[in-house]
């Protein structure tokens, strides 16, 4: 019983993070149709410059080194978020495959450029003494803490990304542009410049990702392709462009990953994709999503 | 891409063992027969398929390095003397056949899961069912080995000659890379591949003619993991043996990048990008930096995105046209005049 417990919660920690990660790449995604490939990079770009800021300020005994890290990692992946839309994807919208393949060259290149400049060996945060440690739960017993700040921080997200598209002109904007981008930029809104700012809040999630995924485990080069696939795993299933749809894919995704590896190890992935398959044969467009 | 320039350039490659063998001395050309040309033949078999769906389907799909793969996989998991052993015991006569037919099912299988999805949607499924593959492959070690894979696929014995002797392996890539280069021509051209372009132009109008549209993607997906099986079988014993690294992320998008660097617009283009794909392998030491060909390449492929999205051949296409224009529009705007 403990032991299922313990699976449910991994699975569900490990969603958090899935979430945080995916829900940038399902923003991104909703309003532009822009299939960011180069989503995996993001995470990486943000977590290498958030430990490059993190690990002399560590060295130094500064207790503000992991609070420090968190905005510098989402700062560094908006920025290069932004680079991208603005200089190569930007003037190419509605070429919806020709920009997945630009992106897919920016995640070539970016990989290559962070192992020149990091090399191979793997790194991790270590978490703050606040966040450190475990937590006595019920049923579970000893739990790493800094999992459960997961979890907070993904509902933080949600929360945040649904106040965001529901109570603010930009969401209001977001929406609209998701159902009518002509239709939008004829009402006098500067649609490039939202795009831009959805763009760098897609950018903020992965790097925001990035710093939290190499707290919890460490960060080494490859994460990118790992976390593209998640993100795309979890946006085929629970529905692009929508942010409860990504809720329910990640905890399905999470849970699907922990359960297989804790009952049939060497056949986990199946699972996984097994219910990517499945979903797509009931549901073409993901279990919220809307038909396109 | 012309007849007669396909035959001239069958032509060259011919006699390119012998033309280089002139050129260079025995050891350098014997390299550059099988690391340069027969690499190139083989990875461009694989590409060609990718270069068929896109080119005619319309389809860009990055799990063909995994169909090819799963051929690979069949061959080395049935055939005697790959080790280890994992079924083992059958000649290569009986196991490169299974390992094409598995991988025309499982191309079957894709194209069925991604029937009812189109461009970037396919992209994304097509890439997540990739990873799947290999990940697989990669924590499974009763059927593929896990990261080891199986080593020791050195390919038949024919006329007593062993596979992997440099002018019999590129022969025989040549063969079936011309082989399936003239049966993609043709095929284009039956009444199948007909309505294959004509669902990539406009799916409605071809199904309210009665083609049946899912069941030619499905068919087409299946051609493509037959054409990917062979060249997978070949770049299997190419590399003598397989595992989860030749099937993962980057060479899936290794396949990618050579069919876009080479063109998405004609199937010569599979193997125009495979040969510039190969010589960067290659050289990029003397180029730029002996460890960042990532770099190169990835630069290369973004170049030819932003600049020409129908690749090298298209740009080739192209240069007549852009030559003559002027001197065209001159023309018109004389007529205009006068």
């Amino acid at each position: 019983m403990a032991l299922a417990a313990t699976v449910v919660l991994n699975g569900l920690t490990l969603a958090a993070l899935y979430f945080v990660v995916a829900s940038g790449f399902s923003l991104i995604f909703g309003l532009m149709r822009t299939v960011n490939m180069a989503h995996g990079s993001l995470y990486l770009v943000g977590a290498y410059i958030a430990y490059a800021v993190f690990e002399p300020l560590y060295d130094r005994e500064a207790w503000y080194a992991w609070y420090l890290a968190v905005p510098v990692g989402m700062a560094a992946a908006a920025l290069a978020g932004v680079a991208m839309q603005k200089l190569l994807l930007g003037w190419m919208q509605g070429q919806e495959l020709r920009q997945a393949l630009v992106t897919i060259g920016v995640s070539i290149v970016v990989a290559d450029q962070l192992l020149a400049h990091f090399g191979g060996t793997p790194r991790q945060f270590l978490a703050p003494d606040a966040l450190f440690g475990t937590t006595e739960l019920p049923l579970v017993g000893r739990y790493p803490t800094f999992r459960l700040v997961q979890i907070a921080v993904a509902v933080a997200v949600g929360l945040g990304l649904w106040l965001l598209l529901a109570r603010t002109k930009l969401g209001l904007m977001v929406r609209a542009g998701v159902d009518d981008q002509t239709m939008l930029s004829a009402c006098g809104v500067n649609v490039p410049r939202v795009a831009l700012a959805v763009f760098a809040l897609g950018a903020a999630l992965a790097g925001l990702g990035g710093v939290i995924g190499a707290t919890a485990q460490p960060l080494a080069q490859g994460m990118d392709g790992r976390f593209l696939l998640t993100s795309l795993v979890v946006v085929i299933v629970g529905g692009m462009g929508s942010v409860p749809g990504t809720a329910v894919g990640s905890v399905l995704v999470g849970l699907a990953e922990q359960i297989g590896q804790a009952l049939f190890p060497t056949y986990a992935v199946i699972l996984t994709f097994g219910l990517m398959v499945a979903v797509l044969a009931v549901r073409p467009q993901g279990l919220m999503g809307r038909s396109a | 891409m012309s007849a007669r320039l396909s035959l001239l350039a069958f032509a060259v490659l011919l006699a390119a063992p012998f033309l280089l063998g002139l050129a260079m001395p025995q050891a350098q050309a014997q390299f550059w027969t099988v690391n340069i040309l027969g690499r190139a033949l083989v990875y461009g078999i694989v590409a060609l398929s990718l270069t068929f769906l896109a080119t005619y389907g319309g389809f860009v799909s990055l799990a063909q390095m995994t169909v090819a793969g799963i051929a690979g996989y069949g061959v080395a998991i049935l055939v005697e003397g790959a080790v280890p052993g994992i079924v083992g015991g059958l000649p290569y006569a009986l196991a490169v056949p299974a390992g094409i037919l598995a991988a025309t099912l499982a191309g079957l299988l894709i194209g069925a899961i991604a029937v009812r999805t189109r461009d970037i949607y396919l992209l994304m499924i097509t890439l997540a069912l990739a990873m799947a593959v290999s990940r697989f492959a990669e924590s499974n070690i009763d059927w593929f080995n896990g990261y080891e894979g199986i080593r020791n696929v050195v390919g038949p014995t024919l006329f007593g000659v062993p596979f992997r002797q440099p002018h019999l392996f590129y022969y025989a890539s040549l063969a079936a890379a011309a082989a399936l280069y003239a049966g993609v021509l043709y095929l284009v051209r039956t009444p199948f591949g007909l309505v294959l372009q004509a669902i990539r132009d406009n799916p409605r109008r071809a199904a309210a003619l009665g083609y049946d549209v899912a069941l030619h993607r499905i068919a087409a997906f299946g051609v493509a993991g037959f054409i990917a099986g062979c060249g997978g079988v070949l770049t299997t014993i190419y590399n003598i043996g397989i595992s989860p690294g030749s099937i993962g992320l980057g060479a899936s998008v290794n396949i990618l990048i050579i069919s876009v660097i080479g063109g998405l617009g004609h199937p010569v283009g599979a193997f125009v990008g495979s040969l510039i794909f190969a010589v960067f392998d290659t050289f990029a030491a003397s180029l730029y930096d002996r460890d960042r060909f990532n770099t190169l390449i990835g630069l290369v492929f973004l170049g030819i995105v932003l600049v020409s999205p129908d690749g090298i051949v298209g740009l080739a296409r192209r240069i007549p046209s852009l030559l003559r224009l002027p001197r065209r529009a001159q023309a018109a705007r004389a007529a205009e005049t006068g």
